[in-house]
């Protein structure tokens, strides 16, 4: 986009001079933030951080300790411990006085502009943020549902079940047969399963060297495909094996009981089963009535919900155009729904929204990967403008040099989110 | 450990210790070697101090002491006041590894693993000492700026409101407090020298492909508007 300055200082005059009303009709504006992840955590901070006690923050997460997803693949393989992902509220509540409730939230009522809590309290708002990440589909994979987690893991949630993932890894027999389910799109993280498998395949080749990968999944293709099969082919020469839908990898069942898995007919006995199922917005966007179908629709310039425009939705749960559902997107779309929802209750500056994300994956040791992309936004969607990828045949410093920065972008990311 | 048993432990016994100048190593491979030191040190007769100190006379001096250089690290200070002088054995094991000679100097270098490569750089930059030997007949040069920007773009005065808004995309991945995991600092730059990196990437001079893409889609009075928020940055 080229950008005019003066223009859109002009469009800020505009937005300064707009009258702005706060409903509660007294105190200070009141910002009710769901979801304490990669949105939610970041957009509570800069509200925060950037209205310097004008706005009154509280941020609903049930959870004490949020473990991030990004990174938990390579707590699987073994490069990073399970602390080291899990990260707390405390600085949020102390330093940037945010009010942190642990509790979940079950009930909106948008009339109102209220939150009612699973504990009874309710919250009311002048504007509500919900960045709730993802819930999965009943019935995607006939099966399998959330009863059948500790048997067949999806560990798309981190935390207790990456945790028992690995555990199931460890114990697998000698020359046994890790199967992956994979999702159809579009789903949290593209990368995800395969970063996922590469791990699985790291530790395996280790620990278990005559073990087998089975990935069964929907997709003809998947994001940084040629990066990943020329690794695993390096890596892992023989023990990744892929079903696409050409081989019936759409037409999938499962049985948590006999741990079978069964392929266009074939059933197979496997000995750890990662099931990733369809996703969908977390449930409180459809508690809210704000979703079309699976995600909640948003206008890329705010964030703000097209069904309603008191509430901001952020990261995974949206429907907003070309971006992945990352926590690096996440974290971008915070910041411009931080500054919308600044200049409409204290009519702070407003700039135009931008948007960039960038995806590292880890095949092996030092054998780091990455896809990025930038982005703005127009009326109908977030569109992608620019974006970069990883070349098959790079060499190893550059592949060892693309894993160090990542994580340096770890320690950035959450240390932007938690403080 | 101090840097003095670090010395000891990875440099000593590796490297003999050499008496003649010109023995150290070829000063016009170092040249080039140094265009890898030359985003933040200046050497020659305009030498002016950067987001490093100038590199001019550093043979002999103690750690942290450049005249005029206000930037240094509280670890450079601290080892400059420990005794640690900048002498061929000292120079070698810091480019070697800079963080395992002085543990938490700012100075964002991987190092050079290479013993010829260190060899050459010091080498060239011994030319830049006060040593009557080792001064050269002509006026050094120093090595040109990566890119040259016109006298209007360096005089835009940044608005660093606008580069607080900006600089919330640069903090997924660098982080404000400036401290450096994988991902180098961007606090506490001299303006100039964050706006001719940017411009560096944006023309695709630099390479790395994130900075490309972010800097790409900059205008002139951006770019101005983050390096005025940083440079403010502790
Ligand atoms: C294996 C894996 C690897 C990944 N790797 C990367 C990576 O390398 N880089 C990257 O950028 N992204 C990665 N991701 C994706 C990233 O984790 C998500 O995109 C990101 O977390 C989305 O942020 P969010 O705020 O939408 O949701 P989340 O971060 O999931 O946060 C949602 C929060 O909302 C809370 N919540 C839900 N419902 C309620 C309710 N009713 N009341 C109160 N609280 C509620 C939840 O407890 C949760 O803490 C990865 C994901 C996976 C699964």
């Amino acid at each position: 986009m080229k950008l005019n300055r003066r223009l859109f200082l002009g469009a800020t005059a505009a937005t300064l001079a707009a009258p702005y009303v706060n409903a509660a009709g007294h105190g200070r504006p009141k910002v009710v933030v769901i979801g304490g992840g990669a949105g939610g955590a970041t957009a509570a901070r800069y509200i925060a951080k950037d209205s310097k006690g004008e706005i009154d923050v509280t941020l609903v997460e049930p959870s004490r300790s949020y473990y991030t997803c990004f990174f938990s693949n390579l707590y699987i393989g073994g490069f990073r411990d399970l602390s080291s992902i899990a990260h707390s509220y405390g600085t949020l509540a102390s330093q940037y006085g945010i009010n942190v409730v642990h509790d979940w939230a079950v009930g909106i009522d948008r009339d109102a502009k209220s939150v009612t809590l699973a504990g009874g309290a309710v919250l009311p708002y002048d504007r509500l943020i919900l960045s709730p990440g993802i819930d999965f589909v009943d019935g995607s994979v006939p099966g399998w549902d959330t009863s059948a987690q500790n048997a067949m893991p999806h560990a798309y949630k981190a935390g207790s079940q990456t945790e028992l993932l690995k555990a199931q890894i460890e114990a697998m027999p000698q020359g046994g047969v890790f199967a992956m389910v994979a999702p159809p799109n579009p789903y949290r993280c593209p990368p995800g399963p395969y970063e996922r498998v590469s791990m699985v395949a790291h530790k395996l080749k280790n620990e278990n060297p005559t073990a087998k990968i089975l990935i069964v999944d929907p997709k003809e293709k998947f994001s940084k495909q040629a990066l990943f099969e020329e690794g695993w082919q390096k890596h892992y020469g023989g023990m990744i094996e892929r079903i696409g839908p050409d081989f019936g990898g759409n037409n999938v069942s499962v049985d948590a009981g006999a741990m079978t898995v069964t392929i266009d007919g074939s059933v197979e006995k496997v000995d750890v089963c990662n099931v990733i199922p369809a996703m969908k917005a977390g449930r409180i966007c459809d508690m809210a009535g704000i979703t079309e179908g699976n995600w909640a629709p948003v206008s890329g310039h705010t964030m703000q919900s097209r069904l309603d425009e008191n509430i901001h939705v952020l990261g995974d749960a949206t429907n907003q155009g070309d971006m992945p559902k990352s926590g690096f997107s996440a974290n971008s779309q915070a910041k411009v729904a931080a500054m919308a929802v600044r200049g409409a209750l204290t009519g702070s500056k407003v700039f135009p929204a931008k948007f960039s994300n960038t995806c590292w994956s880890l095949i092996d040791t030092n054998d780091g990967i990455k896809v990025g992309a930038s982005y703005q936004a127009t009326d109908e969607k977030i569109a992608k403008v620019d974006g970069f990828v990883s070349q098959t045949g790079e060499d190893a410093d550059l592949r060892k040099a693309t894993y160090e920065e990542s994580v340096g972008w770890y320690a950035g990311i959450t240390s932007d989110m938690f403080g | 450990m101090t840097y003095k048993t670090i010395l000891a432990a990875i440099f000593v016994m590796a490297f003999p210790v050499v008496s003649q100048a010109d023995a150290i190593g070829d000063d016009a491979r170092g040249q080039q070697i140094f265009k890898k030191c030359a985003a933040c040190h200046q050497v020659g007769a305009n030498a002016k101090h950067r987001v490093g100190p100038i590199l001019n006379g550093v043979f002999g001096r103690q750690a942290g002491t450049a005249e005029g250089y206000t930037r240094y690290s509280q670890g450079m200070t601290r080892a400059g006041i420990d005794g640690l002088v900048w002498d061929l054995e000292h120079l070698d094991a810091y480019l070697e590894n800079p963080k395992s000679l002085v543990s938490r100097t700012t100075m964002n270098f991987a190092g050079l693993k290479d013993a010829q490569d260190r060899a050459d750089l010091i080498a060239y930059l011994r030319v830049f000492s006060d040593n009557p030997a080792n001064i050269p007949e002509a006026e050094p040069t120093g090595v040109p700026p990566e890119v040259t920007l016109s006298p209007e773009i360096l005089a835009i005065v940044g608005d660093p409101e606008y580069g607080e808004y900006l600089s919330s995309e640069c903090l997924t991945c660098h982080q404000s407090d400036g401290s450096n995991q994988g991902i180098p600092a961007i606090t506490g730059w001299p303006t100039e020298d964050f706006v001719i990196a940017m411009h560096a990437y944006k023309v695709k001079v630099r390479p790395h492909p994130v900075m490309q893409m972010m800097a790409g889609r900059l205008s002139d009075e951006e770019i101005a508007a983050l390096a005025a928020y940083f440079k403010d940055l502790e």
